[in-house]
């Protein structure tokens, strides 16, 4: 934050002006207020109607289902800061058989399979271990799937199924390089302490392969934001994958299978698959096409202080919001006031690593009439955010430029 | 290719911000329990069929798993039925299909 007022660079765009600015943000617009007395939030498609409900440990979230838990940050809480709050971060479960108490000193993750020798692992034990701290996007596959067009059965998301937070635990390469792998090993599988109800139904287990589960930021995480993780995030250890989507990231981690093959179970051979296409995308309706299993999060950003349909007063008005990607880190942050026909860059704030959300900012002195403003991100791998969506028969991996109508008054 | 500057400069303060090592960070000791609330209430809509999916879709979720969706149509309501029997062993028995699927079709549907 080192630039103040009089370093500001004053831009034109058609009938507005617009003001970058690299440092902390204007006050007065504030959404994240407005929520404290609201008993539901209307997500913008059909049954979107979401109950405010404070789960254990939990603020109050928008309930999309209550058993399993699925549970939205309120998207005004992503202005409150970089890192989101313990107490508001997104809880996804599939299966609803959760513990509903969990001793953390009787807790042990199993690592069996193609190992040299199996390991027992206490979270004393992991504590003798190199901690490792990484601020890492945790981004359900399905956020903002209810953005959809046509729409897809699921989990009907707006777009606050994500999360940021300062994770610390110990590396998954320590624990498997203790357990030593065997010359057949492929893929490293992991299991929560969760199950089904039924016993025909698949126990949730996700796979990755040896490269990835070896890599320099894969952690057994035992605290989120300095703190134990709640319960619905995965108390007392969760695997974090920086980079790819929560669905790997398995709460509760108990079990750690060294593969030697490639994994056949239902959540990895039959979810979570997206088109084996350079953006995951077909034409709806589509079938036969080759898939593969989801994999890295892709850019994306948002505005956090202005809401889509927003009424604003004229004058110099503060955008601020987020951008993010699976890894390569934030390049750029763009602004458009005209419906993404012209572009300016914002200000990018503190780099918090390569997998965290970056902060933007940029200030805009509007005069009265509607306008949409509209925001996009390019990645340090050379991805800018398209303005056409997606589509795939999961609905996950949604990042089109996000659009929001501003009326200035 | 060559790597841009702004690609390095990001990679150098990775190494600075993003991954340190922890100082007195202690894994968690001790039990947490919570309540995790009920269904509070919420029910299926009354109509034929209803006792279908009373019966067998509430045994693993909530009826807001169906109540959230999009109205969807009889073929994709008709898929829907048969991932929970087929891929989540529901045991929804074959004759009891249909009527599930006009259940939910008539009043989840288009």
């Amino acid at each position: 934050m080192t630039c103040d007022a009089g370093e500001e660079e004053v831009l034109f765009l058609n009938r507005s002006r617009f003001l970058v600015a690299a440092g902390a943000a204007l006050g007065g617009i504030s959404l994240a207020k407005a929520a404290d007395a609201q008993t539901s939030v209307d997500l913008p498609f059909v049954n979107g109607q979401r109950p405010l409900v404070a789960f254990p440990q939990k603020r109050p979230l928008l309930e999309v289902t209550p058993r399993p838990p699925q549970l939205e940050t309120p998207f005004a809480v992503f202005d409150d800061g970089v890192l989101t709050p313990n107490d508001a971060f997104f809880v996804r479960w599939h299966l609803a058989g959760i513990p509903q108490s969990v001793d953390a000193s009787m807790h042990r993750i199993k690592v069996t399979g193609a190992v040299q020798s199996e390991l027992s692992l206490s979270l004393d034990d992991l504590a003798t271990m190199p901690a490792i701290e990484i601020t890492a996007v945790n981004e359900c596959s399905g956020n903002s799937r209810g953005f959809f067009a046509p729409r897809i059965p699921g989990g009907q998301w707006g777009n606050g199924a994500m999360g940021n937070a300062r994770w610390t635990g110990v590396r998954l390469r320590d624990i498997l390089s203790r357990a030593g792998l065997q010359a057949k090993a492929k893929q490293v599988q992991f299991r929560g302490l969760d199950g089904p109800v039924l016993p025909e139904t698949p126990a949730f287990k996700k796979a990755l392969d040896l490269d990835v589960a070896r890599g320099d930021d894969v952690i057994v995480a035992y605290l989120m934001n300095g703190q134990p993780m709640p319960l619905l995030n995965g108390f007392p250890v969760r695997l974090i994958v920086p980079g790819w989507y929560a669905t790997y990231w398995v709460k509760m981690l108990a079990e750690v299978t060294v593969l030697d093959h490639v994994d056949d179970n239902f959540w990895m051979k039959t979810a979570y698959r997206i088109p084996d296409t350079p953006t995951a995308s077909v034409v709806p309706g589509t079938t036969g096409f080759a898939t593969i299993p989801i994999n890295k999060l892709n850019v994306r950003s948002f505005v956090t202080n202005i809401a889509d349909g927003a009424t604003v007063g004229a004058g110099l008005i503060p955008l601020r919001g987020i951008a993010f990607d699976g890894g390569s880190g934030v390049r750029r942050v763009e602004i458009s006031i005209d419906g993404g026909r012209t572009w300016r860059n914002a200000a990018l704030e503190q780099d918090y690593g390569k997998y965290s959300f970056r902060r933007w900012d940029a200030r805009w002195d509007a005069r009265p009439g509607v306008y949409d403003v509209a925001v996009r991100a390019s990645s340090n791998d050379g991805v800018t955010q398209n303005a056409t969506p997606i589509w795939n028969p999961g609905g996950y991996m949604r990042n089109s430029i996000e659009t929001y109508k501003v009326t200035v008054s | 290719m060559k790597k841009p500057w702004f690609a390095l400069a990001a990679s150098l303060s990775v190494i600075g911000v993003g991954v340190a090592i922890a100082a007195n960070a202690a894994p968690p000791q001790g039990t947490v329990t919570i309540e995790m609330p009920s269904d509070r209430g919420m029910s299926f809509k009354p109509g034929p069929g209803v006792e279908i999916a009373q019966r067998y879709c509430l045994t693993c979720h909530s009826s807001a798993y169906v109540s959230i969706q999009p109205r969807l149509t009889t073929a994709q309501w008709t898929a829907e039925v048969k991932k929970m029997k087929n891929a989540y062993g529901a045991p929804i028995p074959d004759d009891q299909v249909s009527t599930l699927v006009t259940y939910l079709a008539t009043e989840y549907g288009l």
